[in-house]
């Protein structure tokens, strides 16, 4: 592995997980510049969604990326499954530079890698039978007749549903089975990677356990990796086997999961531990960290660290430079002067 | 049935600590829906009491009532909805027998509501000065003496913690971010100084950060004037941070309805038990979260019997076949709604008289 120096460019350590590197992401930056009536004829500051991520993903791992409205986390999504394109840095998967892809080794890509969206009910065409919508991947790679509707009613039943649900359309589900109608579109062509956006954020509370379920036994049927992306920590926790923690377009912390609730290092990661509401009324006047003010716009981050204008500990230094990525122990990646 | 006859009717008692005087009354409400497939009980016999001062948790799923509940008490249910029975009493005040002016009167000045989305309850062409300002255009003797329609507005953005608020009055909602246009939308919910504040599900769509600050806010709000909160959502964590009582909906009932300790130490309905089970939580990694299979009834096709019963780990013939009433809970208005917790209350309170007492555990 070359192991680059560059500050926010160094990779995170190769953690105990499961299986060798999927998906490396190194440097990675997209920036949006606002055009047309957006930026009313005055060149604005671009808008640094993601701005400088490197991490990798092992075979068989679910990785977890959790942070606020804002922090740049759906857009690493996008760029991982090359639905836009980086501004700098590189994604490898399988050792192949993804938005170098063309052709064939462009249409294997999209074969190894799918998706699940937040809510069903949007992502789900509505005019579609199911067995059109969990087919789809196949047939744009050709796989017809009876192999296809084979296929189909293999998958429903992997995840749960009655292979008679093909011939259904959406509307006739509840939110929990269009969510499995959704991962049954996302594992029929037999992908490695799935990235997970909000799985079950959508859903009602006592659906969630089900597709959370429903998930783990298909990563260990199928030997699948996940990118699971959400705001709720305590999924995050329960789902993922390691987390990053993203704040303004940039990772401030990385750990295993348990590691990561235990021994939180970066402020900002304590914070968001704390301000999840404990479901224990003995616990309601537990120390809650306060989190003054909102997120600064990625449009102008703030110099130095950029957590630093509410970090509560913050010390001078923190406005002026910024903190590296470094690993605090094995597999422990933080970026704070002070941790 | 050995129960001392002193007990109220289930509901008709606040379950929560405390002595002020009953200003929410909901007895025995059903609001239906009139659709082509026939009647729909989205709500169905429901029964509670808020205090002054008070806020009490509606929790439940999608499809459960508890938005219905809300828009019930209102007035405001959306056709084909309508309210086919019981009573809603605001301040001894029968709100069914209001005209449509008088009830337009109570909204806003006496009953605030905030809602989940800010971005779609708030206007997006009005600025926040005028929109803010309304309220007291329509309740102007609700103004508070000495100010103007601006002073009142300025007065209220800032007790809500809008910073730099007398700039922002000219600005449009699409200038706030989330966490901004709910403390908004709070701001007119309460600048009034109503006596009740319904929240419907009024941080879910918040990041956690902006939630914990909405919540300290509501609290702040209900400690210096006194104000209750209907507080509806889906988040049994901010339940047990906030509430003081939890009625848990399902399929347009109250299934259980208690103070908010008894409802995480000790819940009864096997639907509560497994809500709170199935919560994915921090501190033990889980190989299996526990789940409640199946899936929420559809209630134009409700089951005869307990709604709960196909999905219940405990159910019995007797769930099958008819409807549980409301039995008792504690002295002071809980009730559940189940045959099988009925049995453990027995047990439970025969095994008290054996022991002589005591029991509870607290």
């Amino acid at each position: 592995m070359v192991a680059s120096t560059r500050r926010g460019d160094a990779p995170p350590a190769v953690a105990p997980r499961r299986g060798d590197v999927i998906l490396r992401i190194r440097g990675l930056k997209k920036h949006f510049q606002a055009h047309g009536i957006a930026a009313l004829g005055r060149r604005r500051p671009p808008i640094r969604a993601v701005d400088g991520v490197s991490f990798d993903i092992h075979r068989g791992e679910n990785f977890g990326l959790v942070g606020e409205s804002g922090s740049g986390k759906t857009t690493i999504a996008k760029l991982v499954l090359r639905l836009d394109t980086p501004t700098e840095g590189e994604i490898r998967f399988e050792d192949a530079d993804v938005h170098a892809l063309s052709g064939r080794a462009l249409n294997a890509f999209r074969k190894a890698t799918h998706v699940v969206f937040q809510d069903p009910n949007s992502s789900l065409s509505p005019r579609m039978r199911v067995r059109d919508i969990v087919g789809e991947p196949l047939a744009v790679q050709g796989v017809r007749g009876k192999a296809l509707a084979d296929r189909v009613a293999e998958v429903l039943s992997l995840v749960g549903l009655n292979p008679q649900a093909a011939e259904r359309y959406p509307h006739e589900f509840s939110g929990g089975q269009r969510q499995r109608i959704a991962v049954a579109r996302a594992i029929v062509a037999e992908p490695q990677l799935i990235v997970l956006d909000e799985p079950v954020s959508a859903l009602d509370v006592s659906i969630r356990a089900q597709i959370l379920n429903l998930l783990r036994d298909l990563q260990d049927r199928l030997h699948l990796t996940y990118l699971t992306i959400a705001h709720d920590l305590a999924v995050v926790y329960q789902a993922c086997d390691r987390i990053g923690v993203m704040y303004l377009g940039r990772l401030v912390e990385l750990a295993p999961s348990e590691e990561l609730y235990r021994d939180p290092a970066h402020p900002y990661a304590k914070i968001l531990l704390s301000a999840i509401p404990k479901p224990d009324p003995k616990l309601r006047h537990a120390e809650r960290l306060p989190l003054t003010g909102e997120i600064p716009s990625p449009a102008a981050p703030p110099p130095g660290c950029r957590f630093h204008p509410r970090c509560p500990i913050a010390v001078e230094r923190c406005s002026v430079d910024e903190p590296e990525w470094r690993e605090l122990r094995s597999g422990h990646w933080v970026a704070c002067h002070l941790a | 049935m050995q129960a001392p006859q002193t007990r109220p009717e289930p509901g008709t008692r606040s379950p929560a600590a405390g002595d002020s005087e009953v200003l929410l009354s909901v007895r025995h409400l059903r609001t239906h829906f009139f659709t082509r497939e026939g009647a729909v009980p989205a709500v169905d016999d429901v029964t509670f009491t808020v205090r002054r001062g008070e806020i009490l948790g509606i929790v439940g799923e999608s499809g459960s009532g508890k938005s219905v509940t809300a828009r019930s008490i209102m007035r405001l249910v959306p056709l084909p909805g309508r309210i086919v029975d019981g009573d809603v009493l605001f301040r001894d005040e029968d709100l069914a027998a209001l005209s449509q002016g008088e009830m337009q009167r109570l909204r806003g000045a006496h009953m605030g509501m905030v809602l989940q989305e800010p971005m779609t309850s708030l206007n997006p062409v009005l600025t926040i000065g005028n929109q803010v300002g309304e309220l007291f255009v329509y309740h102007p003797e609700r103004t508070p003496q000495g100010f103007s329609v601006r002073g009142a507005v300025l007065d209220i953005l800032n007790r809500v913690r809008i910073p730099d608020a007398a700039r922002r009055l000219i600005e449009y909602p699409m200038h706030f971010s989330g966490g901004m246009r709910q403390r908004v939308s709070i701001a007119m919910a309460t600048g009034c100084r109503p006596e009740l504040i319904i929240a419907d599900e009024p941080t879910t769509a918040l990041d956690v950060t902006i939630q914990a600050q909405v919540l300290e806010l509501l609290l702040e709000l209900r400690n210096t004037l006194g104000v209750s909160v209907l507080f509806i959502t889906h988040d049994l964590g901010v339940v047990a941070q906030i509430c003081d009582s939890v009625a848990v909906m399902y399929a347009g009932k109250i299934v259980e309805y208690n103070d908010v300790e008894s409802i995480f130490d000790r819940p009864r309905h096997p639907y509560t038990r497994a809500l709170l089970r199935s919560l994915p939580q921090l501190g033990t990694r889980m190989a299996r979260l526990p789940s409640i299979e199946g899936q929420p009834p559809d209630l134009g096709a409700l089951p005869p019997g307990c709604a709960f019963a196909p999905r219940c780990p405990s159910v019995v013939d007797a769930c099958r076949a008819q409807v549980p009433e409301p039995t008792p809970l504690g002295e002071r208005g809980g009730y559940v709604r189940c045959f099988v917790a009925d049995d453990e209350l027995q047990a439970d309170r025969a095994a008290a008289t054996r022991s002589g007492g005591g029991g509870d555990g607290r």
